[in-house]
C-alpha cells in the first residue's frame, strides 16, 4: 500500500547540530496487514511514522500511497490525504481537554462538512464498539488512560481511513489494558485496515496479531521479519 | 454552498467550545469590551444628537444681531442707531431686541426677561417658560411679585405658560410687553439691548457684517455661523473631555485585549499541531480563530451599541448627562430627537470590531504554519 | 437547533436585528417629534432666540453666543467665548433645592 524509497530525514539541516533522524529507508507496508516498528528511542521510528502518515515531508526519497508519488505535495493535500486515508492514534492520545468525549471524536470530521447527525451517529456506533457509550458526554480530562485511548481511536477511525497509524499505543497503559488494546487492534484488522504502529513492547510486537515487525536501529532498518 | 455553511457551523462550534473552557476570563472580557463600546457609543450619540438639535433650532435665529460696544463692553443701542444699519443692502428685516437677566433670590436662578417683537403680552401680564412653570409652580391666571433691581416690587399675572415641546430654547423666559419691561428695569426709552437682522442671501451675511463694521465701528455683528460654530464646538469639547477620560480605560482595555488575544499559550498551540495532525487545514485553523474573534467583538459591539442608544435615547442618557450637559439650576427637561451619524457608528464599529478580529488572528498565522508533526515530538 | 454555531448565530441575528431596530426606532422618534421641533423653530424665529436654554446658571452663560468679547472661557480659536458651566463639579449642595433658605457664600449666577 505505501512504498518507501531512499527516504532520509534531517532535522536543523545545515546547522551546527544537524542531524539525521532517518538514513535511507526502503520499505513496504503491505495493505490489510499489521506492521510493527520496533527499535530504542532514539532510532527513528517516529519519525518514520510521521511520514508515513504525511505528517511531515522527507529530506530526500520517495514516498508512495498506492502507486502514486506523495513526498512532492503541497501541505493541503497532504493534509486531505491525512485526513481521508489515514487515522492517528498518538502516545499521549492528544484529546482536546475542556470538550467531551463526543465532541472530541467528531473533531476529524469538521473539516469534511459532513453532516452533523452523520458524524454523530457514527462515533455513537465507534464509542458502542469499544464499550464506551456511558461516557460520551464525559470531558476527556476526567476519563481514566484506558478511556481515553479508546476515544483517541475511536476519533482515529471517525473518518473511516485505511490506514491507522499508532505510535507506542501501549506505553501508557497497564498490562491489563494493554491486552485490551491488542483486542481492539484485532478487530481492526478483521475489519481490513492496514495498520502500522511502533513499539517496543513485547506484549505488542511479540502478538499473533503483528504480521511484520521491522526492526530499526540509529535511522536504518535492520531486520525484516 | 450548504458544505460551506456545514463548515463554518462546525468552526464556530469548536470555538465556542473552547471559548467556555476559559469561561470566567472570557466572559469578563466581554463585559469589559461591551461596557467600553457602550460608553464610546453613548458619548458620540448623545454629542451628536445635541449638537444636531443645537444646529436644527438655530437655523431659525436671526442671520445677524448686533451689540454696541462701549470700552469693549456690551451696551444698549441708543436711539436712531437702527436708521444707520438701513441703509446697509441685504438687510432684509431689523428689529430692536429688548431683553434682559433677573435673579430671582426666591430659586436662586436668573430668568431671562424679553419682549416679544410680535404678539407681545398685555401690560402686566407676562408668558413664562415651563422651568419657571416648574420652579415656581406658576400656572396660567396666578399672581407673581418680582422685586425689581431699583428695589420695587412688580406684580404680573401669568398669562400662559410656553409649551413643553420648546422647553430647550425657552425654559427660563419670561415674556412681557414692552412698557412692563422698561418700567420694571427703568429702561431708558428708545434705547434696545441689541438689534437682530434678517438676511435673505445666505452669501450677503459676511458682506452685510463688513458694511456694519464700515458703518458702525462701535457695533459687533455675531453671526449665525459663528453661533452654531461655538455650539458645535462646546459640544466638540465636551465629548473631548469625556473621551479623554475614557482614552486611560480604553488604553488599559487594549492591552487587556492584546494580553488576551495575542498570547498564544502553550496548551493553544499543541492543539493547534493536534488539529493540524487530524485533518484540519491550515485556513480552517485561522477561520475557527477568525470566528472567536468575530464572535466576541461582534457581540460587543451589537450589545454595546444597542444599550448606548436605549440609553441616551430613551433613558435621557442619564449616566453622562451632567457631564456632556452641564447642570444648572433651571435646568430644561427635553427629550433628545435621535439623529445617527452613520459615518460615526461605521468609524465606531470599525475601531472596536477589527483591531480586536487582527489581534487573535495574527499569532495564530504564525502558529498555524509550522508543522503539525510537533505533536508525536515530546 | 441546540448547536452551539447555531445559538450563537441566532443570537448575533438578534443583535443585528436590534442594531437596525436602533435606527427604525430613531427615525419613527424623529417622525413623532415634527410637531415639537415646528414649534421650536417658530418659537426661535419668533422671538429672535440666539441660543439653547442649557447653561442658566449665570446671566453671562445663558447667551454664550452673546457673551461680551472678554468673557470667561474660550472652547476654541474660532468660537464665541462662553463660561464653561458646571461639566466638571457638581452644584453646591441644596443650590438646586428651591428656597432651601439663605446661601451662605454668592451662587455662580448671584446678580452683581
Amino acid at each position: 500500500m505505501i512504498e518507501l524509497s531512499g527516504i532520509r530525514k534531517a532535522f536543523n539541516q545545515g546547522r551546527d547540530n544537524e542531524y539525521w533522524a532517518l538514513d535511507g529507508i526502503d520499505l513496504r507496508i503491505a495493505a490489510n496487514q499489521v506492521t510493527a516498528l520496533r527499535g530504542p528511542s532514539g532510532s527513528g521510528k517516529t519519525t518514520l511514522l510521521t511520514i508515513v502518515g504525511c505528517l511531515s515531508r522527507p529530506t530526500e526519497g520517495r514516498v508512495r500511497l498506492k502507486g502514486g508519488d506523495i513526498s512532492g505535495l503541497p501541505e493541503r493535500f497532504l493534509t486531505e490525504i491525512r485526513r481521508q486515508r489515514f487515522g492517528f492514534i498518538f502516545q499521549q492520545f492528544n484529546l482536546i481537554k475542556g470538550l467531551t468525549a463526543l465532541d472530541n471524536i467528531i473533531l476529524p470530521g469538521y473539516p469534511t462538512g459532513r453532516p452533523r447527525h452523520e458524524l454523530l451517529a457514527r462515533a455513537e456506533e465507534l464509542l458502542v464498539g469499544l464499550k464506551l457509550g456511558h461516557r460520551r458526554d464525559a470531558k476527556v480530562e476526567w476519563l481514566s488512560g484506558g478511556e481515553q485511548q479508546r476515544v483517541a481511536i475511536c476519533r482515529a477511525l471517525i473518518n473511516d481511513p485505511e490506514l491507522v497509524i499508532a505510535d507506542e499505543p501501549t506505553a501508557n497503559l497497564d498490562s491489563h489494558l494493554a491486552g485490551e488494546f491488542m483486542g481492539i487492534l484485532e478487530s481492526l484488522a478483521g475489519q481490513g485496515r492496514t495498520i502500522l504502529l511502533t513499539s517496543h513492547d513485547p506484549l505488542v510486537v511479540e502478538s499473533n496479531v503483528v504480521q511484520n515487525v521491522v526492526d530499526m536501529r540509529d535511522g536504518k532498518l535492520i531486520q525484516h521479519r | 454552498m450548504k458544505l460551506w455553511i456545514e463548515k463554518q457551523r462546525y468552526l464556530i462550534d469548536f470555538t465556542l467550545a473552547s471559548l467556555a473552557r476559559r469561561k470566567a476570563r472570557n466572559i469578563g472580557l466581554l463585559l469589559v469590551y461591551t461596557l467600553l463600546v457602550f460608553m464610546l457609543a453613548s458619548v458620540t450619540l448623545y454629542t451628536h444628537a445635541l449638537r444636531q438639535e443645537a444646529a436644527r433650532v438655530l437655523v431659525a435665529s436671526p442671520e445677524v444681531v448686533v451689540q454696541r460696544m462701549v470700552a469693549g463692553r456690551h451696551d444698549l443701542i441708543p436711539p436712531g442707531y437702527m436708521e444707520k444699519i438701513g441703509r446697509i443692502r441685504g438687510v432684509q428685516t431689523r428689529t430692536a431686541r429688548l431683553w434682559g437677566y433677573y435673579y430671582d433670590a426666591v430659586t436662586k436662578a436668573n430668568y431671562t426677561f424679553m419682549v416679544p417683537a410680535e404678539d407681545a403680552p398685555a401690560k402686566g401680564e407676562i408668558v413664562v417658560g415651563p422651568a419657571l412653570e416648574r420652579s415656581r409652580g406658576l400656572a396660567a391666571n396666578n399672581g407673581i411679585s418680582f422685586r425689581s433691581y431699583s428695589g420695587k416690587l412688580h406684580t404680573f399675572i401669568v398669562a400662559a405658560v410656553l409649551p413643553q415641546a420648546t422647553e430647550l430654547v425657552s425654559a427660563d423666559l419670561v415674556l412681557m410687553s414692552e412698557e412692563s419691561f422698561r418700567a420694571f428695569f427703568d429702561y431708558p426709552v428708545g434705547h434696545y439691548t441689541d438689534i437682530a437682522l434678517t438676511v435673505a442671501n445666505p452669501q450677503e451675511v459676511k458682506n452685510v457684517a463688513l458694511k456694519l463694521s464700515a458703518a458702525l465701528p462701535d457695533a459687533r455683528p455675531i453671526l449665525r455661523d459663528e453661533v452654531l460654530r461655538t455650539y458645535a464646538a462646546i459640544f466638540d469639547w465636551r465629548e473631548g473631555i469625556v473621551l479623554a477620560l475614557f482614552s486611560a480605560a480604553i488604553l488599559a482595555f487594549g492591552i487587556l485585549a492584546w494580553e488576551k488575544a495575542s498570547g498564544l499559550s502553550a496548551e493553544e498551540k499543541r492543539e493547534i499541531g493536534i488539529l493540524k495532525a487530524i485533518g484540519w487545514e491550515t485556513g480552517d485553523v485561522i477561520k475557527m480563530k477568525f470566528w472567536e474573534g468575530m464572535l466576541i467583538s461582534l457581540t460587543a459591539f451589537l450589545v454595546g451599541f444597542v444599550a448606548a442608544y436605549v440609553h441616551v435615547f430613551h433613558f435621557a442618557a442619564s449616566m453622562f448627562e451632567p457631564v456632556l450637559k452641564g447642570w444648572a439650576v433651571l435646568y430644561p427637561h427635553f427629550q433628545l430627537t435621535p439623529h445617527i451619524d452613520g459615518v460615526q457608528v461605521a468609524t465606531l464599529f470599525f475601531f472596536t470590531v477589527f483591531p480586536y478580529a487582527a489581534a487573535v488572528l495574527v499569532p495564530i498565522w504564525k502558529a498555524a504554519i509550522t508543522d503539525p508533526d510537533s505533536v508525536m515530538r515530546g | 437547533m441546540t448547536r452551539p454555531a447555531d445559538r450563537a448565530m441566532i443570537f448575533l441575528g438578534l443583535g443585528g436585528l436590534a442594531f437596525f431596530g436602533c435606527f427604525v426606532d430613531a427615525a419613527w422618534l424623529r417622525a413623532a417629534a415634527v410637531d415639537d421641533d415646528a414649534q421650536r423653530l417658530q418659537m426661535v424665529a419668533q422671538l429672535r432666540l440666539t441660543d439653547l436654554a442649557l447653561f442658566t446658571e449665570a446671566r453671562y452663560t445663558r447667551h454664550p453666543s452673546q457673551a461680551d468679547l472678554h468673557s470667561a472661557f474660550q472652547d476654541h480659536p474660532l468660537a464665541i467665548e462662553h463660561f464653561p458651566t458646571g461639566s466638571l463639579i457638581g452644584p453646591p449642595a441644596g443650590l438646586q433645592k428651591v428656597g432651601a433658605g439663605e446661601m451662605k457664600y454668592p451662587a455662580a449666577g448671584t446678580a452683581p
